[in-house]
């Protein structure tokens, strides 16, 4: 999909602005938040597990390449086939090429943040096969054209007015007059209208939230089981992954599995954890006859060994951006690409450039709670000032910014010469804003006085006042 | 695409700063895919076998499973007429050709029809068998195979399990024990928790998503006789089908 990252701050003074957006993430900040809380309350051994979860992932990115091709060479004895992608075009053509080879004309989808980063739907269509998405969220955002807003609540943008909408316009045979009020006569809708797609499909593809080193199987998380339905009613199944989802055993998935549903939705675990392990078996009564592994690098392989790995320890969960200030005032379109939030603020320049996504690391309070809630420990506000950094180095920042801080870093850098100019400005801004107590506008401060006042100093910096109180130094 | 494959090992081991994995470093990194370590199971399974059985039970209704005990498969018939009855639905079944479905005595039954087979989305109503269930979050764990088809565990509207209580274990990672040791893994390991559930409209949660509305399960009391012989009657799927 083309990244609209650059235009972060246009997006997001259009989202603030959004009232059905804003109603949207007041509900999500609800849910998500206290029911996470709730079933950490209800598991003591949660911030061990944690610890194990992250050893895991970081054992296993030490050994990549093992684990890879061990995985590998599991599913190819199992029966299937695995397509190694360097990149998203290698993907597309790769899934391409299944399709085309099995005569395919239509493809059923389960959810799969790889299918949106290599922009699987519209490459299909362009070339004459139909997808269908099939998790609720994803089919609703299909309809509406645009892409997802959350990683594991894609349509959490939507209000269910805007549902209707699209139902009746999109659903041939679906009568204006019939009511789609309720939430459950809008799930009935679309749980009718895609039974059929299920069954006609040639192909079904999935993602992966694990793949299975020591068996060669690939794990899918859902909860409505359309994700289950897509991968054994087609003839065809394959399954897009990117490269970091391997751990080594199902001892370890299972270790991870229990972090994963508690920090997404607050569930103690997701309705169906699905793990398949090549195609159907001669004797099996129903399931795919093909079994197809596309496993997609797409820049992570260069991550390896530098200072922002920790980032390919993420398992998607969402808890980032459902704790997150920004996020949560903005939503996930602003960010302008998949992966929106904490986590897509350090990901996305990663796999798009700096250039093109620069402003999000930037999008950030720093209030750290991200990094509090990640179950796989991941700092994420350490990345964020990573890429500001970069950023910095290539002269990214406009001129005024860059002078700015290289003033501020003069400074900083002249103790005795910080503290007098400090004085003199806290002199001069407590003398002219004492009658008011604040200003409305100040120069260079434009960005903060649009939308706030600026609190009048009192005249002293801390370091003056600490000294008249006769605080010791 | 071998190009692609040497091209990505090769980038992931310069990040490292070594070659490939070779020697006594491999020997470990196999010696640990062969251990299978757990990592910290939840003390809350740390029970016998009945109170197992009722965390599993607890945890399950926790998901808005329906949970009927009976005292043996002899009982199996009444119990589901009963719940079919009582939901007001058709007296009709489509079920796997399980042994333990099949030892039931269904011709006590006769007003219900029961089919074997897979689903082809026109039945209402499925009943499986298990292989194993998870006390520890009210999971259900069911095997592809001859003895159980997939597609009845998502295409019908209701689904029924029969499930033995020497079935019930207390974490994930002891059904992976009884899966291992029953043969190859399977095409398709499901780990079911509840009906099929969606909150992707407004974050209200609605049953019956695209899988099953309802999951209601038959639980037959086993652990009378020989609990210690688990080996043999853990799996309903039974006679070494070897997946």
């Amino acid at each position: 999909m083309e990244a609209t990252s650059r235009s972060f701050k246009q997006n997001a003074r259009a989202a603030l602005g959004d009232e059905d957006l804003q109603q949207a993430l007041g509900q999500m900040k609800l849910g998500f938040v206290a029911n996470r809380a709730n079933a950490i309350a209800k598991l003591p051994e949660f911030e061990a597990l944690r610890a194990e979860g992250k050893a895991i992932k970081e054992h296993t990115l030490e050994n990549l390449d093992f684990y890879l091709e061990h995985f590998d060479a599991r599913v190819t004895e199992m029966g299937g086939h695995v397509h190694w992608c360097r990149t998203a075009a290698e993907a597309r053509d790769a899934v391409l090429g299944i399709c085309r080879a099995a005569g395919a004309r239509s493809v059923t989808k389960g959810k799969s943040m790889i299918g949106e980063e290599i922009g699987l739907n519209d490459f299909l269509e362009g070339h004459g096969i139909e997808p269908v998405e099939t998790d609720l969220g994803e089919y609703i955002i299909q309809l509406r054209r645009e892409p997802p807003s959350h990683i594991i609540a894609p349509a959490i943008h939507v209000t269910k007015q805007q549902v209707a909408d699209v139902f009746y316009a999109t659903h041939s045979g679906l009568d204006a007059d019939r009511p789609l009020e309720e939430p459950r006569a809008l799930v009935d809708e679309a749980r009718a209208m895609l039974r059929q797609k299920y069954l006609d499909a040639d192909v079904g593809v999935t993602g992966a939230n694990f793949l299975i080193a020591e068996t060669g199987s690939t794990v899918i998380v859902t909860n409505e089981g359309n994700g289950d339905l897509t991968q054994i009613l087609p003839r065809i199944h394959v399954v897009i992954a990117s490269l970091e989802k391997v751990v080594p055993t199902l001892e370890d998935a299972s270790t991870i599995l229990r972090l994963l549903a508690r920090s997404a939705t607050g569930q103690e675990f997701s309705t169906y954890t699905t793990f398949s392990t090549g195609p159907r078996r001669p004797d099996d009564p129903d399931g795919p006859e093909e079994f197809h592994v596309v496993l997609l690098d797409n820049g992570r392989s260069a991550l390896i060994g530098t200072e922002v790995q920790d980032i390919l320890r993420c398992i998607r969960c969402g808890a980032c951006m459902n704790h997150c200030p920004v996020y949560g005032a903005v939503g996930g379109h602003a960010y302008g690409w998949v992966y929106p939030g904490p986590m897509g603020a350090v990901l996305t320049p990663m796999l798009i450039g700096v250039e093109e996504a620069g402003d999000l690391p930037n999008a950030s309070t720093f209030c750290g709670r991200c990094a509090e809630v990640c179950p796989m420990g991941i700092p994420l506000p350490k990345l964020m000032r990573h890429h500001r950094a970069t950023e910095f180095e290539r002269g990214l920042p406009p001129a005024p910014a860059r002078l700015a801080l290289a003033a501020w870093a003069f400074l900083a850098r002249r103790p005795g010469l910080y503290r007098s100019v400090l004085g003199l400005k806290m002199r001069l801004l407590g003398g002219i804003g004492r009658r008011r107590g604040r200003f409305g506008t100040l120069p260079f401060a434009g960005g903060w006085t649009r939308h706030r006042d600026f609190p009048a100093p009192e005249g002293k910096t801390f370091q003056q006042r600490w000294d008249d109180a006769g605080g010791a130094r | 695409m071998s190009g692609a494959r040497d091209q990505i090992l090769d980038t992931i081991r310069k990040g490292r700063g070594r070659g490939a994995v070779m020697g006594a470093a491999r020997s470990a990194l196999e010696a640990r895919l062969g251990r299978r370590r757990r990592g910290t199971i939840p003390a809350r399974v740390d029970k016998d076998a009945a109170a197992l059985t009722d965390l599993f039970v607890e945890q399950a209704e926790a998901l808005s499973v329906t949970v009927d005990r009976v005292g043996s498969v002899d009982d199996v018939p009444e119990a589901v007429a009963g719940y079919l009855a009582r939901e007001n639905l058709p007296a009709m079944l489509r079920a796997a050709p399980d042994p333990l479905v099949e030892s039931a005595p269904w011709e006590s039954r006769p007003a219900l029809t029961v089919s074997s087979g897979p689903s082809d989305g026109g039945d209402e109503v499925g009943l499986t068998g298990a292989f194993a269930a998870v006390a520890e979050t009210g999971t259900l764990v069911l095997r592809s195979g001859p003895t159980h088809p997939t597609t009845l565990n998502f295409l019908p509207d209701t689904h029924i399990v029969l499930l033995r209580t020497s079935q019930v274990v207390g974490p994930y990672e002891d059904a992976w024990d009884r899966l291992r040791a029953a043969g190859a893994l399977p095409r398709t390991v499901n780990f079911v928790s509840g009906p099929s559930r969606t909150a992707d409209i407004e974050q209200t949660i609605q049953l019956g998503a695209h899988g099953p509305r309802r999951l209601h399960i038959v639980l037959i009391d086993d652990a009378g006789g020989d609990r210690g012989d688990s080996r043999d009657t853990q799996d309903s799927q039974g006679r070494g089908d070897g997946g």
